[in-house]
């Protein structure tokens, strides 16, 4: 989704997370890692309504705990907010680039 | 500007080393890293030479913090700091976090970029949390 102007654009985007011990330490390093890539703004959050939390924030990415079988919602605002979500959704669909051995 | 660096100084070297492998396996090899552990005679303990040494190994313009375990490795590092050059000391942090959570977290901060103020402040939230 793509709502905003040339300069400042606003995108949201949802993925179910399929990682066998969800988002657990090491894919919340890897998803603030990706998040502070970008420029935008860039919050997720357990459901389309919030509450929503800073992407960017190791501390606040490790205390978030989303289980697998939940459904992580991204939204962004900003010049490269359409490609971070993209992004992001992206790294959870390929599980996080690990195997499922934990940890 | 090159990451700011992470230090990791326990009284144990095994404590030490595996909060290191951590950070590299977890967060990776683009942070400046590096590592120290027991006295000079083999036994638990830091000493001010080593963490000195440590400092120089994961030093980087962007500055350095020190993640801690008990007592003498903290009070040990503060000399360590204090006996650098003038133009060292002042980017040299000691971060109030746990030793392992606080390397991990430090270094994710400090692979995004950050200033070395907020890489210690990212540290000590995570312990405050």
């Amino acid at each position: 989704m793509n709502n905003g102007t040339a300069t400042e654009t606003a995108a949201t985007d949802a993925i179910l997370i399929e990682h066998e011990v969800g988002l657990h330490a090491r894919p919340s390093v890897k998803l603030t890692k990706l998040a502070k890539t970008f420029a935008s703004k860039i919050e997720l959050g357990l459901s389309k309504d919030g509450p929503w939390i800073d992407a960017k924030s190791i501390v606040k990415v490790m205390a978030f705990k989303a289980a697998k079988g939940s459904t992580l919602h991204f939204r962004a605002h900003g010049g490269d907010a359409t490609q971070a979500v993209a992004a992001l959704v992206d790294l959870v669909r390929r599980d996080f680039d690990e195997s499922h051995n934990g940890g | 500007m090159e990451s700011v660096g992470v230090v990791i100084v326990s009284h144990s070297p095994k404590v030490a080393e595996g909060a290191a492998d951590m950070v590299r396996q977890m967060v990776g090899e683009e942070v400046p890293l590096a590592w120290t552990g027991g006295n000079p005679s083999g036994g638990l303990g830091t000493d001010v030479g080593q963490i000195m040494s440590a400092i120089d190994r994961a030093w980087s313009d962007a500055g350095v913090v020190v993640l801690v375990d008990l007592g003498g490795a903290e009070t040990n590092s503060e000399m360590a700091i204090e006996m650098l050059s003038d133009d060292r000391r002042g980017k040299v942090l000691i971060c109030n976090a746990p030793v392992v959570e606080g390397a991990v977290v430090a270094a994710t901060e400090a692979a995004g970029g950050s200033s070395v103020d907020t890489v210690r402040q990212t540290a000590e939230e995570y312990s405050a949390r």
